[in-house]
């Protein structure tokens, strides 16, 4: 392998370990907070979806995918749901709203369950999606980075998905071993930061997808969640202080 | 029949929640930094969205006593 044949691979790999980890942590976002079921069969359909989508379309995937009107779309509805989750986070932190309660919580799961669709007792569908969607998307710009080095020159596509793929399985033991003492964390404080990492990711994605250039690029995602803990845990302490909870409304909280 | 009222309620669910607010305001945000970025004013725009995040899910947020 000569020294421009060991830079395309590195490139790859460092490109798609962005992607790859960024991937991972909605990931394991939402194992921790949907169940690791629900979450590793998000992703897999997320990339088996993508597979189908890389296959089908090859090399033509760059011009054919319109990977901006995805970002707007998976990023708006990231950041939302992202929205939910830290409002919710900042309700029961400041008295406002139950914690969680497993037996309501299971009651109402079997009712919903009676009335939708669904594909067993511990799948829930919406972290399914929310799973789906980071797979499929950051997938997507891997795919995109493969493509993009690989049309350099000849036989460079064989290199650049070897840096991918190194990328892809160093970035998945990673999350295989640290998913574990994650579990530890209580979950309140779980769904605080997975929401402030939702809204990070739905603000970048959007913004990527009209049009915003982000000045420090994919280091923007980590400054935007330090941004909005800051604003969060500002926000409790200033209810806590001047608007104290009457009470809790609601006994269950997802 | 039930099927396409639970896709719907579910989908509801994922945007709406318990706060339309946040509904809106995640689609304003967007709306704000497509006009900025439309004008060029690229950097306005880089900083316009995380504030308009802000405020949404500050005006979500029970703030009288």
């Amino acid at each position: 392998m000569s020294g421009s044949d060991l830079l395309i691979v590195l490139a790859a790999f460092l490109a798609s370990a962005v992607e790859a980890v960024e991937a991972l942590t909605i990931v394991l976002a939402v194992g921790l907070t949907n169940g690791w079921r629900t979450s590793l069969l998000g992703a897999a359909a997320g990339s088996a979806v993508l597979a189908i989508v890389v296959i089908a379309l090859g090399p033509a995937l760059v011009r054919i995918v319109p990977i901006e009107g995805l970002q707007v779309l998976i990023g708006a509805l990231l950041l939302i749901f992202g929205l939910q989750w830290v409002r919710k986070a900042i309700l029961r932190a400041t008295g406002r709203k139950g914690l969680h309660d497993e037996a309501a919580i299971f009651a109402a799961e079997v009712a919903a369950l009676r009335q939708g669709p669904g594909v067993g007792p511990d799948l829930d569908w919406t972290g399914f999606v929310v799973s789906f969607k980071g797979v499929f998307l950051e997938g997507l710009e891997v795919a995109f980075i493969v493509l993009t080095f690989g049309a350099n020159r000849d036989g460079a596509f064989g290199l650049s998905a070897l840096g991918a793929v190194a990328a892809f399985v160093l970035v998945a033991i990673v999350g295989a071993v640290v998913h574990r003492p994650l579990t530890r964390v209580p979950e309140n404080t779980i769904k605080f930061s997975v929401g402030l990492m939702l809204i990070a990711f739905g603000t970048f994605w959007a913004g990527e997808g009209i049009g915003v250039e982000w000045t420090l690029q994919d280091w923007m995602i980590p400054l935007l969640a330090i941004l909005y803990t800051g604003v969060a845990f500002t926000l409790v302490q200033w209810l806590k202080r001047n608007i104290p909870a009457k009470g809790v409304v609601g006994g269950v909280s997802a | 029949m039930r099927y396409v009222v639970g896709f719907g309620r579910f989908w509801y669910d994922f945007i709406v929640g318990d706060s339309i607010v946040l509904a809106l305001g995640g689609v304003a945000t967007l709306v704000v930094g497509v006009l900025l970025v439309r004008a060029g004013a690229h950097l306005a725009g880089e900083v316009a969205l995380p504030v308009m995040v802000v405020a949404t899910l500050a005006a979500s947020l029970p703030m009288r006593r």
